[in-house]
């Protein structure tokens, strides 16, 4: 059984600010979902490898330049200016250190 | 015929033959869309000036070449969590409302090539997480069969407006059965190609590895085209794979039709069982071998999906810190408070459910007896799938357990809508394609007919597919 105590500090991980409410909520909803999922445990799976994908597939690497990368100046300037808070041509951030 | 009712090949033969511009029918379908989305509600956003844009410049390649693509100058729409540069992509998250898409998904830019004409923007849970649209943020999208009924999810918008008719097709995504199961609600065709065939660059990811973007249509023949379309290896997708050329079956009588048995248990509506049944036989009379089969570990699927599914979503999602676009609130102090109050207001209850599950699963201490688990589960789905493939050709399933169901009924308990998933995420977990096919209806709702295949085997479910359309047409 999942405590309010747990979700709030689950919710900390996932820096998810919830109230009161949602918190009492989340703790109902995710207490059935994983008495649901229990149920697994009664699968043998000491002789199985895990699954990741199901198709196999290779990486593809490229060059770590900017020909390769193909942002120009203005698709620069296009990814900049989606973000909330910008800087001569920076992502602007608050404090990071108290 | 009315021109609402024609196919992707007789609208292309059509626009060859000059009988009737692309212009005109992007207007048609404008008309339509403006006498209709005012109450079935599937788009988000329309792009008509773009579109009309869009069907000037087909109209010019098909007065200039007698080779056009079957796509060219038809008129579809695209699910809101897939890319259009300029446009607004905004996965019916109040996160992304004000969000403009940077650059084109792979799948639009391939549709591009093809000059193609996009007519809007479709509604869809909240990035694409439920399977009723409700999650949507902005409003709900009805079933065009019934207005009190959901029209199913992720992927509502696009199945509602290729079944009111107001486009010709439409692109979906489907993680665990967001083509399929609205398809199956609104009486269209809905196709999830195998994993790997279609890139997902420029799809707003919601669970990586089980993922893929698929076709929402009015035949079998549609969904060939546009796959056909939108296939292939993307440099940008690492997951994507060149299509492999498979021997596939060329006629009925070739083809074995597997019935597991699992997909027929007591958790099915009676009649939905007794009408995907007669299909079946309607199939083995017009020369299909039928033979029951077993995939035992099925009744694990929902349990091994809902641990994955939501530790990719926790990953996925942590992009999303009002920080480098997106919803953001920059009161507080520090940057943390950015990142929670940000996320905290701008995602939606189902999502931030998704989030927290994940992220349990995924913390010290229960990675082993959660993630870990269902990941060796899931093998065991995946070689279920293998083993029956190596005594047929293609499965048969009821699509959904129940036929559409009205708006409220299920979203105050989150586990009775994932139930709603049982037959589509198996299909998913194993990476393999299926395609749901309209086969009757029950109380007036329609009941979708799902088939599967092995990998890379979309041929078979066409072939089928096709054979099933005409055997009731007949």
């Amino acid at each position: 059984m999942i405590s309010e105590k747990d979700i709030k500090y689950i919710a900390s991980l996932a820096r998810l600010d919830l109230s009161d409410e949602e918190i009492k909520k989340m703790t109902t909803d995710m207490s059935s979902v994983l008495d649901y999922v229990e149920e697994l445990n009664s699968v043998d799976t000491s002789k199985t490898s895990p699954t990741l994908s199901a198709v196999s597939f290779s990486n593809n690497f490229r060059q770590d330049d900017e020909k390769t990368i193909k942002c120009d100046q203005k698709c620069r300037q296009d990814l900049i200016e989606l973000a909330p808070e910008s800087e001569d041509g920076f992502i602007k951030v608050k404090a990071i250190l108290k | 015929m009315e021109l609402e009712n024609l196919s992707i090949r007789d609208l292309n033969k059509k626009l060859k033959a000059k009988e009737i511009s692309s212009l005109e029918l992007t207007e048609f379908y404008i008309s339509q869309i403006e006498k209709k989305d005012d109450d079935i509600k599937a788009f988000l956003s329309y792009s008509f000036d773009e579109a009309k844009k869009q069907a000037k410049k087909a109209d010019e390649v098909i007065s200039s070449s007698d080779d056009i693509s079957l796509l060219c100058g038809i008129p579809f729409a695209v699910k809101d969590n897939i890319l259009i540069k300029g446009q607004k992509a905004t996965a019916a998250s109040k996160m992304l409302e004000n969000y403009n898409a940077p650059y084109d998904a792979f799948v639009i830019e391939k549709l591009k090539e093809k000059n193609a004409v996009f007519l809007g923007k479709t509604n869809m849970d909240e990035f694409a997480m439920g399977s009723s649209t409700e999650n949507s943020a902005f409003f709900c999208t009805k079933n065009p069969h019934d207005k009190n009924k959901v029209p199913g999810g992720s992927s509502g918008g696009s199945a509602a407006a290729v079944a009111s008719s107001q486009a010709v097709y439409a692109l979906g995504s489907d993680t665990g059965g967001s083509i399929r199961q609205p398809a199956s609600f609104c009486g269209v065709v809905g196709l999830k190609p195998t994993y790997g065939a279609v890139s997902r660059y420029g799809l707003i990811a919601m669970a990586s590895s089980l993922d893929q973007i698929g076709p929402l249509t009015k035949t079998v023949d549609d969904a060939e085209i546009v796959f056909d379309a939108i296939l292939g290896k993307d440099k940008k997708d690492a997951t994507s794979v060149a299509y492999p050329e498979k021997m596939a079956k060329s006629g009925l009588s070739e083809i074995t039709i597997g019935i597991p048995k699992e997909y027929f248990v007591d958790e099915v509506d009676p009649n939905i069982k007794d009408i995907v049944k007669k299909q079946i036989e309607e199939l083995q009379s017009a020369g299909a071998k039928i033979k029951e089969v077993s995939l035992p570990n099925t009744k694990h699927a929902l349990s091994v999906y809902y641990i994955i599914m939501p530790a990719e979503v926790s990953s996925n999602m942590a992009r999303y810190d009002g920080i480098k676009y997106g919803y953001s609130k920059q009161h507080g102090q520090d940057l943390s408070d950015v990142y929670f109050n940000s996320r905290g207001e701008g995602l939606g209850n189902e999502v931030k459910r998704r989030i927290m599950l994940g992220t349990y699963v995924l913390s010290a201490g229960y990675y082993d007896a959660y993630y870990k688990k269902a990941q060796k589960v899931r093998t065991l789905i995946v070689d279920d799938f293998k083993k029956a493939f190596e005594e047929v050709d293609v499965l048969a399933t009821p699509t959904s357990p129940t036929v559409a169901f009205g708006f409220s009924e299920k979203t105050k308990d989150p586990l009775s809508m994932y139930l709603a998933d049982i037959f589509t995420v198996p299909v998913n977990l194993a990476g393999v394609p299926a395609i749901s096919i309209p086969c009757g209806s029950l109380d007036g709702m329609p009941v979708g007919l799902q088939f599967i295949a092995p990998w890379f085997l979309e041929k078979n479910l066409f072939l089928v597919g096709k054979e099933y359309e005409k055997l009731k047409q007949n």
